[in-house]
Order: structure tokens, then C-alpha cells, then sequence
């Protein structure tokens, strides 16, 4: 048992966490920053994978990793500007919008995928971000090869944190975002425009989550293929809820997350054969819904998530 | 400026008039598609409408594929009416496959066989979807979180199965051993794959229409979605109702489940599903949650589904084209919900 434990706990363990838990903890935040507004966008999935697909095709086309970030983060935020038109605008149902908003993601990701790349029997892939040592810093015992020598965006995700929290609890944008969210009826009658301020936490959501999709096909994976998001989308939706809707504990549920996921892909490389490895790639969900379960108690959701709000109805 | 004002009532004609505005809208944003392709937009539907329901052939395949989303479609109907948010069809169909392929696997007269696969199947659907209602009533758990987290949980237990314990040792693929022949549902007709299956589907949705329409549970299911503090006010065990619901709903997806491993593939693989789960959201959005609508909206989307694959044969555009349709459909359908309660009025500047 105890040789178990050695292969768990490498140093390579905790960079392991630090990348599952990066575009987690970049559609988590932007999945919170939606929900805090009040509307909830369970078209996160498909955003996630068109975003993971506009960025490849990007990249391996104009050759500028960076260019493909960019594609990938207005990918984000044009299907983030179409999840609001429908939920914000016109207040039609947040959860079947969302899910109707993944299917046509999903949808539209393969069809352009198929069409600029053909059929190919190996799927064409991208040189991806290099890791990028911070000096001194990396230097640090354990921490520095894990934290400070990573891809470019891992530093991104870090940053995101603090300054997502900056930006929700010391902004007045953010303190609307808050109010829209909570009674978006004392926002109206502050001067607060509900619709508007749902609208923009809504596509800067989709600029997040459009970071994520950026991260899966262009630094983890260096290509598009079919199971490039494979549910991250949903675990983030429910990493809102166990982080309650704050970007700390949103970011340190992401960061959870990871060390289960990091520690079920150990545990089958390390050859506990008599478990099935589906046995481990289970457990994250089943994980997550047991802790929704014990969080559910005191979990605090904006109150006016899922309401549309219309002014001139009481 | 435009606005949006309330309808005092909505017109009876609109009812029928908006799927097919929203199905006619569908097509044409996705002609675009078809163009930027580098084919001609005509020429792509045509073939996809001779291919799904040009021919009697067709139009059997066509029903074959429509037969699951019948049921998912059902399963989510039921479970909207009720606003029990069930976004899990797809691993309550999955379950509903394991359980009828386990029990078909076992020696017994085809009759009894079938009647037991669809029992089992039901049952298996059911208890996946307790799960959620029960977190939903006993912990308050977000149903739609819960209930989509779910979906990979059935999943990565089948390919568990499949790729354990039922594995197939000759081939070696995860595919699970063959249910018996005499499980095998009968063919209605020689030489195509139209299976007893699909006439239970036909007949299952005006079954619930009676049921939802006609019934007490129906109207305690329809009370609780509308108003459920009218419904607690009106002495109606609302936490019953939901769990009642998703029961039903549970059991109709797993029937979806079913028929697929009794009627068509005769055991269960990984792709046992294309995400008919899902498609069930498209279609019962499409049918307005009404029990007889889900039928001629799984009709379609099957159509979409089958002309796929023969459009992309004859023209190149990547038969993916009937998922980002049904996505559009779904969001149309939406928008034109909207025209039900509400009338775009114009207005002056001022307001």
C-alpha cells in the first residue's frame, strides 16, 4: 500500500492537479459569474467545445497559438451574447435554452471541424503551449516545478481568481452583477439596467468558459477530437455550487476536483487492476453529487437565478 | 422601438402554426450551412427527404429511429409538465438497455421474455431517475445538475460492463453477449427492421396523453409543474407527485432503452444511444409538452437523423448538419413559445 502512495504523491502529482484543475477552475469561474446575474447557462458544454474548436482550427491555421486563444475566447463570448439574447432578452427557460445552446455548439463544432478538416484517419494535431518557467520562483522545492513551471494559461487561470473576486465584490459592476442576481426589481429601481448587466456577466461568462475550451485543445490535448470536453462543462456547473457561488471556494472546489481526477488517473496507471479503470472515472460525478447533497444545506444561490426579469410585469 | 406585450389569449391556430414556423425557420438558418458546404441547398434537403421518407423502405428506417426519442421525448414531457427538471434520458435509456439486455440474455419463451425486458428495463429507468427526485426532495439538490452528472455516472458503469464483465471474449470488443433469439422482437414487416417496439411507442403516446390529460395523478402532475404552492394549498402531496414523475419519466426513457436492444441491435455497445436523451428535450420542446406532439416531432428529427447520413453520401456536407439542427430547432421553438404569451407591439419613441 504504502508503494501506492509513493506513485501517487510524485512531484509530478501536483502539476498534474494544477492543469486538470485549470480549465475547470476557467469555466467554473465563468459559470459563476453567470449565475451570480442570475441566469444560469447550461450551454457551458457546447461552448466549451466550439471555443476548444474555433481555437484549434485558429492556431493550426494562421500558426499563432495566441491567435487561437483569441478565436476561442469571441467563440465564448458570441455563443455567451446568444445564451442571453434568449434568457436575458427575450427571458425564455435558462435551462432549456442551455441545453439547446449546447446541442447547436456541439453540433456546429463537428460540422466545421468536418468541413476545414476533412476526414482523416489520424486527426491532425498542433505543436501546443510550452511550459513556461517563472525564474526564481520555479526554483522553489516541489511547488516551483508544479506552480511556477506551467503553460502560459495555467498562470492565466491563477490570476483569474483573485482578480474575479476583485472584480465581483470590489467593483460597482460587480456589486450590480450581485444586486441583478440577488433582486434585480431594488437593482431596476437603483438605476441599475438588469438587462444589460445580466448581458455583459453572461458574455464575459462565455469568455471564460471560451479560456477553458482554449486550454483542452490547445495546451492539454494540442488537438480537436470528440471527447476534448467530455462532461468538464457539467462538473463545472456543479463546482459552482460546491464552491457556493464564490470565486474562491468556486476556484478551490476546481482545484477538489482535479486532485480526485489526478488521483483516479494515478490509481489506474498504477495498476489496481481488479477495479475497473470506468470504476475511477465514475467517481468525480458521483463525488460531485454526493457533495452537492452535503453542501445543499447551506448552499446560497442567487436568489433570482433561473427568473427572468421583465420590467413591466410584478 | 418594438416591445413585447402580453397576450390576453393566444389563438387556437397558433398552436399547430409554431412548431412548423419554428421547423420551417430551423431550415432555413441552417441552408447556410449546407451553402458555405459548396452545396445546393435544395438539392441537400431533397436528399435528405427521399432518404427518410421518399419510400416505404425509408420511411420504416425513419420510424425505427423516431421509436426512442417516442419514448425520451414521453419521458421528458412528463417530467417538464411537472417542471421536474430531467435532463437525464440518456443514462435512464442506457440503464433501461442493460437491465432488458441482462434479462433477454436469459432462456425463456420470446413473449414472456419481451414482456420481462420491458418490465426490467422500465424498472431500471425509474430507479435511475429516483435519484435526483429523491436529492431534489429529501436534500434539495438541483435537479438538472444532478440529474445531467448522472448521465456519465450510467454511462462509465456500462462501458464497465461491457468492458469487464460482459466483454466479448471471442471478438474482444466491449460489445455484451447477444440477448436470445426468441427475445428478439418481431419483425412487422419482411425486409426492413420495423419492430413491434415502435407500434408500443406509437401507442405509449396516447396512453400518456390520457394520462396526463385525463387523469388524477395527471392533474396533480400538472398542478405541481404550473403553481406548486397551489398545489400544497390544494392538499396536493407535491414531494409525492415529483417522485411519482420521475418514476414515470425514468421508466418511459428505459423503455427507449428497450426497444433499441430488443428491436435493433440486440445487445448493447457504447453508441448504443446517439443521444437520443437529449434529442427527447428537442422533441418534447417541439410537441409543447404535449404527449400526442411528441410523435410527428420524433417523426422529424428521425427523418433529420436518417436523411443525414444519405445527404452527406451525395453532396459532402458533413452529415454533423443534423445535430446543429436540431440545436437550432430546439432554440426556435423557443422563440416561438415566446409568440404564445407574448405580441411584438410597436411603440413610439418615447416611452
Amino acid at each position: 500500500m504504502s508503494a501506492v502512495f509513493e506513485q501517487i504523491f510524485q512531484v509530478g502529482f501536483l502539476a498534474a492537479i494544477i492543469r486538470i484543475a485549470t480549465p475547470l477552475a476557467f469555466a467554473t469561474l465563468g459559470e459563476m459569474f453567470s449565475e451570480r446575474a442570475g441566469v444560469l447557462n447550461l450551454g457551458i458544454e457546447g461552448i466549451m467545445l466550439l471555443s476548444a474548436m474555433t481555437g484549434f482550427t485558429a492556431a493550426s491555421l494562421s500558426g499563432s497559438l495566441w491567435l487561437g486563444v483569441v478565436a476561442a475566447v469571441l467563440t465564448g463570448m458570441l455563443m455567451g451574447a446568444l445564451h442571453a439574447l434568449f434568457t436575458v432578452v427575450l427571458g425564455l427557460s435558462q435551462h432549456v435554452c442551455g441545453i439547446g445552446v449546447t446541442l447547436f455548439s456541439s453540433g456546429l463544432a463537428y460540422f466545421l471541424y468536418r468541413l476545414i478538416f476533412g476526414q482523416q484517419s489520424v486527426p491532425p494535431n498542433i505543436k501546443g503551449f510550452q511550459t513556461l518557467p517563472i525564474p526564481v520562483l520555479s526554483d522553489i522545492p516541489v511547488l516551483g516545478p508544479a506552480v511556477f513551471n506551467q503553460f502560459a494559461l495555467v498562470y492565466m487561470a491563477i490570476l483569474a481568481i483573485p482578480i474575479a473576486a476583485f472584480v465581483l465584490y470590489r467593483t460597482p459592476w460587480g456589486l450590480s452583477v450581485r444586486m441583478v442576481g440577488e433582486n434585480p426589481r431594488a437593482a431596476d429601481s437603483a438605476g441599475v439596467s438588469v438587462i444589460a448587466t445580466r448581458f455583459q456577466a453572461v458574455v464575459l461568462g462565455g469568455a471564460l468558459m471560451g479560456l477553458a475550451g482554449a486550454f483542452l485543445s490547445m495546451a492539454q490535448f494540442n488537438a480537436f477530437t470528440f471527447g476534448v470536453v467530455s462532461g468538464r462543462g457539467w462538473v463545472a456547473i456543479a463546482l459552482v455550487v460546491f464552491g457556493r457561488w464564490d470565486p474562491w471556494r468556486s476556484a478551490g472546489a476546481a482545484l477538489l476536483f482535479a486532485f480526485v481526477d489526478a488521483l483516479q488517473l494515478r490509481m489506474q496507471a498504477s495498476g489496481l487492476g481488479h477495479i475497473p479503470y470506468e470504476a475511477f472515472l465514475m467517481l468525480p460525478f458521483i463525488f460531485t453529487i454526493v457533495a452537492m447533497a452535503v453542501m445543499s444545506r447551506n448552499a446560497v444561490a442567487p436568489s433570482a437565478l433561473l427568473k427572468p426579469f421583465r420590467r413591466e410585469e410584478r | 422601438m418594438f416591445r413585447l406585450e402580453a397576450r390576453a389569449s393566444t389563438p387556437a391556430w397558433f398552436n399547430l402554426a409554431l412548431p412548423l414556423l419554428a421547423i420551417g425557420a430551423t431550415l432555413v438558418l441552417c441552408s447556410g450551412l449546407i451553402a458555405l458546404a459548396g452545396a445546393g441547398v435544395l438539392e441537400a434537403y431533397g436528399v435528405m427527404f427521399t432518404a427518410s421518407l421518399g419510400d416505404s423502405y425509408a420511411i420504416t428506417e425513419t420510424m425505427v429511429r423516431a421509436a426512442p426519442m417516442i419514448f425520451t421525448g414521453l419521458a421528458v414531457a412528463v417530467a417538464f409538465r411537472a417542471k421536474f427538471w430531467n435532463i437525464g434520458a440518456e443514462g435512464q435509456l442506457l440503464a433501461g438497455a442493460v437491465a432488458s439486455c441482462f434479462v433477454g440474455a436469459i432462456p425463456m419463451p420470446g413473449p414472456l421474455a419481451m414482456v420481462l425486458m420491458a418490465l426490467a428495463g422500465a424498472a431500471a429507468g425509474a430507479a435511475v431517475a429516483l435519484v435526483p427526485a429523491t436529492l431534489r426532495v429529501k436534500f434539495k439538490v438541483d435537479d438538472v445538475v444532478s440529474s445531467l452528472l448522472l448521465n456519465s455516472v450510467i454511462y462509465y458503469a456500462l462501458m464497465a460492463l461491457i468492458e469487464g464483465p460482459w466483454k466479448d471474449s471471442f471478438s474482444g470488443y466491449p460489445i455484451s453477449p447477444p440477448i436470445e433469439d426468441s427475445a428478439n422482437f418481431p419483425v412487422l414487416l419482411e425486409g426492413t427492421r420495423l419492430h413491434l417496439g415502435v407500434v408500443v411507442a406509437l401507442l405509449a403516446a396516447p396512453l400518456i396523453w390520457f394520462l396526463i390529460v385525463r387523469t388524477t395523478l395527471g392533474f396533480r402532475i400538472r398542478v405541481t409543474g404550473e403553481n406548486p404552492e397551489a398545489a400544497r394549498y390544494g392538499g396536493i402531496n407535491v414531494e409525492r407527485v415529483l417522485i411519482s414523475t420521475a418514476l414515470l419519466s425514468g421508466a418511459l426513457a428505459g423503455l427507449a432503452g428497450v426497444g433499441e436492444v430488443g428491436g435493433v441491435h440486440f445487445q448493447v455497445m457504447s453508441d448504443i444511444s446517439p443521444g437520443y436523451g437529449y434529442s427527447g428535450i428537442v422533441v418534447a420542446m417541439l410537441a409543447r409538452l404535449n404527449p400526442l406532439g411528441v410523435v410527428p416531432a420524433a417523426i422529424f428529427l428521425a427523418a433529420v437523423m436518417t436523411g443525414a447520413e444519405a445527404m452527406s453520401r451525395a453532396t459532402g456536407v458533413p452529415a454533423f448538419l443534423s445535430d446543429v439542427i436540431q440545436g437550432t430547432a430546439l432554440l426556435a421553438m423557443l422563440v416561438a413559445l415566446l409568440f404564445t404569451a407574448y405580441r411584438i407591439r410597436r411603440v413610439g419613441a418615447a416611452r
